[in-house]
């Protein structure tokens, strides 16, 4: 190499690196490296949240809303998911298998209520985390209510009893302890897109943080 | 003259030139790093570390930042993970002069200042004191010339877990911290000593230690805590259950990052 600026071509000298298995290669979006274990990050305490008193609501921009009981919403039709997550802290978990309601199946649902959706949506969660997402992620098959990773409960560390599921973006998005949506009609920054993160959150564009693309 | 909307600006990648790197523990050496540009940080922030090989192959790994704002060199404290693909390559293949691409500082919440007040209380669990060290040494900074009235206006205890004596992280530089300064205290339990001199604690962080050494609730301190997730999860669940308010106990949970 015979470039003066020390490096600065972006070539980090001696850095071999391991590259993902030639079948899962493509699977990986930039800057991502697969995990087999299922990390933790929250930015606090994990709260505890009852099932007797756990409820999901659905709130409209007029102020009505929809709500069911823990219940209610494992009589819904239930959806088997496998999908492969991504981590803005860089891990990727590739084939998690996940159990839950719709998302489209709970917009119908509010719906039949008179609650109608909004181009943005808040997730807000049990322990006051939120998280902003267009409506547009969240519908036609792409987001789902899940109580169940793996074949089992989903615990408490990992957003049990239930999280919102969008696994096409970065997994903070995938609010956990999940309470209610709000749709909205203007974009609001939800709790990590206040401090720092994107309010999109692609992995396959790299939106880790504010000003990303 | 109309304002114009603000485009927020991508926090971009920068060319660092190794300044040193130099050994911690038998596990842990600390990067300093030379940083054109760097537009500076909050204690508690980290960065994103980005490697490119000859090919063009790239990865990307985050680390919290060790040094305080007011420091010059910006340090990154590495643990060197056996299996990992990154982090024994910033232990072992770096040295001085070398270039390491990042960006930062990232990261607006697990952040503290004395501006925030005190009193402070930090538990750390292994690398986890990195970023708690950060907080440690800017507090030191910044009260650098303090009465001795402000200092007692942002007192600060740390818990620190540890597996061993020899392995307890800026461990004479915590000593040096608490000897000049009355309003610091800094309390260590080692989980896996098998040595016969060490007198203190022998036990993962539990509820009559954070009785004993956290302030009471009452006091309203400032938490922070970063270690493993399990100790993680310990520890903010046991001082929300003794009566802290959930949102001033933040914490950082250390997943892989090898």
């Amino acid at each position: 190499m015979t470039s003066t600026d020390g490096g600065a071509s972006g070539v980090s000298r001696g850095f071999k690196g391991r590259r993902p298995a030639a079948g899962t290669a493509h699977r990986l979006p930039p800057g991502q490296y697969e995990t087999r274990d299922f990390p933790v990050l929250s930015a606090g305490p994990t709260p505890e949240v009852r099932l007797e008193r756990w409820s999901l609501r659905l709130s409209d921009p007029s102020g009505r809303s929809a709500r069911w009981s823990w219940e209610e919403m494992r009589a819904m039709p239930r959806e088997q998911i496998t999908k492969d997550i991504h981590c803005v802290t860089k891990w990727s978990r590739f084939d998690t298998r996940w159990e839950g309601v719709a998302i489209d199946t709970l917009v119908a649902r509010a719906a039949e209520q008179g609650v109608h959706t909004a181009p943005y949506v808040l997730a807000t969660s049990y322990g006051g985390y939120t998280t902003n997402l267009p409506l547009a992620d969240l519908v036609d098959g792409k987001a789902w209510i899940a109580d169940t990773v793996d074949g089992r409960p989903l615990a408490p560390e990992h957003g049990g009893p239930a999280r919102l599921l969008v696994p096409h973006l970065y997994f903070w998005k995938s609010a956990k302890w999940i309470t209610e949506l709000r749709f909205m009609d203007r974009d609001e920054a939800g709790f990590w897109e206040v401090n720092g993160y994107h309010m999109r959150g692609d992995p396959w564009r790299e939106q880790r943080y504010t000003g990303d693309e | 003259m109309t304002a114009a909307p603000a485009v927020p600006r991508p926090i971009a990648w920068r060319f660092a030139t190794v300044l040193e790197n130099r050994a911690e523990t038998r596990r842990t050496r600390t990067l300093i790093l030379d940083v054109p540009g760097w537009p500076g940080h909050q204690a508690g922030q980290h960065v994103d570390v980005r490697l490119t090989a000859e090919d063009g192959y790239r990865t990307e790994r985050s680390y919290s930042i060790a040094s305080a704002p007011e420091s010059a060199g910006l340090a990154l404290t590495i643990e060197r993970l056996d299996d990992g693909e990154v982090s024994p390559y910033l232990v072992d293949e770096l040295r001085m002069g070398d270039t390491l691409e990042l960006r930062g500082p990232i990261g607006g919440y697990f952040v503290w200042s004395v501006r925030d007040g005190g009193p402070l209380f930090l538990a750390a669990g292994g690398s986890g004191i990195v970023p708690l060290m950060a907080m440690l040494r800017h507090r030191a900074a910044a009260l650098a010339g303090a009465s001795a009235a402000e200092r007692r206006a942002v007192p600060a205890r740390l818990l620190y877990s540890s597996r061993t004596w020899d392995e307890i992280i800026y461990r004479d530089e915590l000593a040096a911290l608490v000897a000049e300064d009355p309003t610091l205290e800094v309390h260590h339990t080692l989980t896996r000593e098998v040595g016969s001199t060490w007198s203190g604690l022998r036990r993962r962080i539990d509820r009559s230690m954070l009785d004993e050494i956290a302030w009471s609730p009452r006091e309203r301190p400032h938490v922070y805590v970063c270690g493993p997730t399990p100790m993680v999860e310990a520890v903010a669940s046991t001082l929300v259950a003794a009566g802290h308010d959930a949102a001033r106990v933040k914490t950082e949970r250390f997943g892989p990052s090898g």
